[in-house]
């Protein structure tokens, strides 16, 4: 083997170099002075400050936000249903069904999610009256739908490697079932439910198609600003937005990291 | 199992709820999608006819529509940005798979305590925009983006090249976004590859690259497969990477859905090429069924 780790380190450090150079740059001219985006310019911090002022992308970005947390709160609820039925009930009438209808959304093109979304409102519409016009209510519904496939994925190998020993002691002293799960099934999958949350809201954060098909007048996201931004031209405004995301992810993942970590450890001592 | 066992009624519930949600929102739209892409386009709203129309009072008569399909057939723009979409997606699969299968290699035979941080600086870009990612392309590819400056300051070109806007930055821009979705799966066939029979075959004189041919290769398969099909299934439809990083000879079909839901505002067009598109999904969909099915019963 070590006769090849000179290979592998390369191959390493060109792939994460190809992974990271372009956010490294738009982190870097993030601060550029100049308006001109690869002209350096002197060190500045004055996109933030337009950032700051430029009222739709900041309303646009608050929209988002909301969609992004009701979606992940009701993906990971529908995500974790489906994940327990196809993990815990063998059998059922329904399983094949339900198995490709929580594969297909991962892999599904979003031209197709977002187009067959809306003609499904605007006939929903015209036979019920509900949903009224298009806006928050139908992205929120549209979002759920795939990401909540991705929370099932997630959720599905949590429950298929958890020990069911402790929930059998549970029941064999006599608890009821809604109890068992909530005390002692729930516990036990929540870093997946949290993990699944997650991914459901950048998911959600992240979308630009299949918000574009079913959002309505008045219901603009933050990805609709930035591609109409990005499609003008690139806008050093743009670079301070992505670094402050940027930012946020590293941080939220480096906590997850050190919180993983710790319970791993506090495990071994468990173990030993 | 034993829980099933006390929980009939909720059973049903649990059962119930995510299957009617999908139903309703995943399946059922298909069904309008196939219905609009039988109606005729009008200026209305909303902008195409209803199959079934009222004659006179109680009566209902059925036009069926087949022009939108005649003309995906007649005007040969659409079997371009067919055969662009198929083309674009092979590309791209297997550059894909060429970077990622050695950074997956790499990984799983890395310390066992380099692996989890390693991992996760593959999947940490995943989680920053998606459009922010193409946008930071568009920065270094561009005329007089950074990587032709840097070029031309090491003076190795004269006048800067032309990547922006032609297939090379479509293919970058797609193995830039979809590469996690094939390191993943491969790492996690890679890492339960039993070592042993490596050993086995290095005992007996098997020479490495051959191992790697006779052995690692064919036992990683399954992930091969899965991370290709998670490549090729999304990039048939992908709009934004064509959109932003090609030219206006990149024909693919969700950018010409696109055009045609939002520029032309023909809705039973775009109705009917997304109908195509599905069509031509729907294979590639089932060979990855095929597989995942299978690799669960491997894990089992």
């Amino acid at each position: 083997m070590n006769r090849r780790l000179p290979l592998l380190i390369t191959i390493l450090l060109f792939g994460y170099a190809f992974l990271y150079i372009p956010i490294v740059s738009l982190i870097v001219y993030s601060f550029n002075e100049s308006r001109l985006v690869t002209v350096w310019g002197g060190f500045s911090t004055k996109w933030y400050g337009e950032l700051l002022n430029n009222g739709p992308l900041l309303s646009a970005a608050w929209l988002s936000v909301r969609i992004a947390a009701l979606t992940a709160t009701l993906a990971v609820i529908l995500g974790t249903l489906a994940a327990l039925a196809l993990v815990r009930f063998r059998r059922f009438r329904g399983r094949g069904s339900l198995e490709v209808m929580v594969t297909a959304p991962l892999v599904m093109p979003e031209v197709i999610i977002g187009l067959s979304l809306l003609l499904l409102f605007v006939a929903m519409e015209t036979v019920i009256g509900w949903p009224a016009g298009r806006g928050m209510t139908t992205i929120v519904i549209a979002h759920t739908t795939f990401a909540m496939a991705y929370v099932t994925v997630v959720v599905q190998s949590r429950l298929a490697h958890m020990d069911l020993s402790l929930e059998e002691a549970a029941l064999d002293l006599g608890a009821r079932p809604i109890k068992v799960f909530f005390a002692i099934t729930l516990p036990i999958i929540a870093p997946s439910l949290i993990a699944g949350w997650l991914l459901a809201f950048t998911l959600s954060l992240d979308d630009l198609v299949v918000a574009s098909f079913v959002s309505g007048p008045g219901s603009t996201t933050l990805p609709m600003v930035v591609y109409s931004s990005v499609r003008l031209g690139v806008s050093p405004e743009i670079n301070a937005l992505a670094t402050i995301i940027v930012g946020l992810v590293t941080l939220a993942v480096l906590i997850a990291g050190w919180v993983l970590w710790r319970q791993e450890k506090r495990n071994q001592l468990d173990a030993h | 199992m034993k829980l099933k066992q006390y929980l009939p009624p909720a059973r049903n519930l649990i059962i119930a709820v995510p299957w009617f949600w999908l139903a309703l929102f995943f399946l059922l739209p298909f069904l309008f999608v196939l219905k609009i892409s039988l109606s005729e386009p009008i200026l209305a709203q909303p902008p195409y006819l209803d199959l079934i129309r009222e004659i006179e009072d109680g009566f209902v008569t059925i036009v069926v529509n087949f022009s939108n399909y005649q003309l995906l057939l007649e005007d040969s723009l659409y079997l371009s940005a067919l055969l662009g979409s198929l083309k674009v997606a092979t590309v791209s699969t297997l550059l894909c798979l060429l970077i990622g299968y050695p950074m997956a290699y790499a990984i799983a035979r890395s310390p066992s305590h380099w692996r989890l941080p390693l991992l996760m600086l593959i999947i940490l870009p995943f989680w920053t925009s998606f459009l922010i990612r193409i946008y930071a392309w568009i920065g270094i590819l561009k005329g007089n983006g950074l990587l032709n400056n840097l070029l031309m300051g090491l003076g190795l070109i004269d006048s800067p090249l032309e990547i922006m806007h032609t297939p090379l930055a479509v293919y970058i821009g797609v193995v830039y976004n979809y590469l996690p979705f094939v390191v993943l799966p491969l790492y996690a066939t890679l890492i339960r590859l039993d070592l042993t029979l490596l050993e086995a075959a290095a005992d007996l004189g098997c020479r490495p690259w051959k191992q790697f041919l006779l052995i690692t290769l064919p036992l990683s398969m399954p992930g091969v497969l899965a991370g290709a099909m998670l490549v090729f299934i999304p990039v048939m439809g992908e709009f934004v990477i064509p959109d932003l990083l090609g030219g206006p000879d990149t024909l693919m079909l969700g950018k010409l859905m696109w055009i045609e839901f939002f520029n032309n505002k023909d809705w039973p067009l775009a109705s009917s090429l997304a109908a195509l598109l599905l069509v031509a999904l729907i294979l590639p969909f089932v060979l990855l069924r095929h597989f995942e099915r299978r690799a669960e019963e491997a894990a089992a």
